[in-house]
């Protein structure tokens, strides 16, 4: 598989950094996501909420092609990643990737589960890739655990090291679902501040969450979604304050 | 003549018989190599038929559960999958639905009819390729019972399909299906007896060959029965040493 060059010059200041366009996904009949089109720029930190269902997972999931979409296109960095003849492997060492279970890989070290795909897939020597690896650890406080195994984690920790490893690809986005809502509540407090360190960054993020006083905190634009449906989009002023649907109303009312 | 001196004179005699009869069976003409030579080929046999098992094993295993997973390819790669799959399909309910003797003297009298071979060599071919076919279900189970997360997590950082599997799937499988690999090793051990068919001198052949010249069953057959659970013993031992290990080195 060859890759499919940009067609015209991308540039990462002007042009969206992705571009969904009327995305759309069905689970045999199911229809999870209906249109869903969205433009994210670089630098952006994109939260996504809604009700249980409505698709947001899909919608994420859609962007790395982790799930096919069944209809409409992603644009990444200018190149349609929705192309059936794009090596989306490329592609997806660019979008790193944290999962509500975290999903470390057992069976390796912490500093093995950083360095395995830089050195594999970018061909990083494996001092280079270790020394990199070291640099994270150190900045989330986390240096001691480098030869640890997951198991051996607490779950603050292992999405802290879900998070750096995949920073170890120095990826141009990164995709967040819901990577709070399986750990302990004293532990969110952790997770969160390694975000908003990221967004301080200005790392271009995507974000599925509940953590409404977090989104409110760090979002540059917050979507909502139900039903497979962007019903709403907007500042986290415009999001809490003037929602401008019914069915934001009464998410709001429900959650706050 | 009190009863004590009667039974003295019973074990005297015991042991006058027991030492002849060993003499017979083990000592004479170097009966013993018999036994020796005999395990020596049982061993070799086990080992690499395991061998080939898991190779084999494995293969058709990761054939099928790609199958299975298989999301998004090219319809070629898909055609080339569903032809393995089905080589694979036949070659599970075929072995797994004939017994192994019956294969082994496939193997040897028709497979390999016309050509003068190692019978070693043909047992090896024919347990490797039946334990591969229990190999197989056993590491495909193994490979399903890890988690769609573990793999989700190789893809989004860019491994393709293969590199999932080998760096990510195929390690963990590997731990997890270990005691059951143990066990299939143990099982074949025993399951190699029947080689005498082929006239390979295995352990069990060479105690028969031993009752046949000295007609004293009992003693030959002993030997090569505590032979074999010795073999057992050891090698459970071995398995949960392994294992224990293995375990340690994620605490
Ligand atoms: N693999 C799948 N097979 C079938 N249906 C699915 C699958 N994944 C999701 N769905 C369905 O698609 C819809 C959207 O699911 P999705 O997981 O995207 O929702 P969500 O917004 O992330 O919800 P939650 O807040 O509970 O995580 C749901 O109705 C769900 O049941
Ligand atoms: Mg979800």
């Amino acid at each position: 598989m060859k890759n499919k060059e940009p067609l015209k010059s991308f540039n990462p200041d002007t042009d969206p950094l992705i571009s969904v366009k009327n995305l759309q996904k069905n689970f045999k009949g199911l229809h999870a996501l209906n249109g869903v089109s969205l433009d994210i720029y670089k630098g952006d930190v994109i939260f996504v909420v809604g009700p249980s269902g409505s698709g947001k997972s899909t919608f994420l999931r859609c962007l790395n092609r982790l799930e096919e979409p069944s209809g409409g296109e992603v644009y990444f960095e200018g190149v349609e990643i929705t192309d059936r003849n794009v090596d989306i492997n490329k592609h997806r060492q660019k979008m790193g990737m944290v999962f509500q279970q975290f999903n470390l890989f057992p069976h390796m070290t912490v500093l093995k589960n950083m360095t395995q795909a830089p050195v594999k897939l970018q061909h990083i020597p494996k001092a280079d890739a270790e020394a990199e690896a070291m640099k994270l650890l150190e900045r989330v406080g986390l240096a001691d655990r480098a030869n640890s195994y997951p198991n051996q984690l607490s779950g603050g920790q292992k999405q802290r090291i879900a998070i750096v490893r995949a920073l170890c690809m120095k990826p141009d986005v990164m995709l967040f679902d819901e990577p709070t809502s399986a750990l302990d509540p004293e532990m969110v407090g952790e997770v969160l501040q390694v975000m908003r360190g990221l967004a301080e960054e200005k790392m271009t993020m995507v974000v599925v969450t509940h953590e409404m006083a977090f989104a409110r905190e760090v979002a540059s634009k917050i979507v909502f979604m139900a039903e497979g449906q962007i019903l709403e989009s907007g500042t986290p002023d415009e999001f809490f304050n003037h929602p401008k649907t019914d069915r934001l109303k009464q998410f709001l009312d429900k959650i706050l | 003549m009190n009863i004590f001196s009667v039974m003295g004179e019973d074990i005297s005699n015991f042991f006058q018989q027991f030492g002849n009869d060993f003499y017979l069976n083990f000592v004479k003409n170097a009966r013993w190599k018999y036994l020796v030579n005999g395990l020596g080929v049982t061993l070799k046999v086990t080992l690499f038929a395991v061998l080939i098992g898991i190779a084999l094993g494995f293969l058709v295993a990761i054939i099928r559960s790609t199958h299975d997973k298989a999301g998004t390819m090219s319809s070629l790669l898909k055609f080339v999958l569903n032809v393995l799959n089905f080589i694979c399909n036949v070659y599970l309910t075929v072995i797994r639905g004939t017994p192994v003797l019956v294969q082994l003297l496939i193997i040897y009298f028709v497979i390999f009819a016309s050509v003068r071979i190692d019978k070693s060599f043909v047992a090896i071919v024919a347990f490797g390729v039946n334990s591969g076919a229990y190999v197989a279900e056993i590491v495909r189970g193994g490979i399903m019972s890890i988690d769609q997360g573990q793999f989700e997590a190789g893809r989004s950082l860019g491994f393709n399909f293969a590199q999932t599997m080998w760096y990510i799937i195929i390690p963990q499988t590997f731990k997890n299906v270990l005691p059951a690999l143990g066990n299939e090793f143990i099982v074949l051990l025993k399951e190699t007896s029947v080689a005498g068919y082929i006239a390979l001198e295995d352990l069990t052949k060479g105690g028969d060959i031993i009752r046949s010249q000295t007609f004293s069953a009992l003693m030959p057959l002993l030997a090569v029965a505590a032979i074999y659970l010795l073999m057992v013993v050891i090698l459970s031992r071995l398995q949960k040493l392994l294992e224990r290990r293995l375990r340690s080195s994620e605490k």
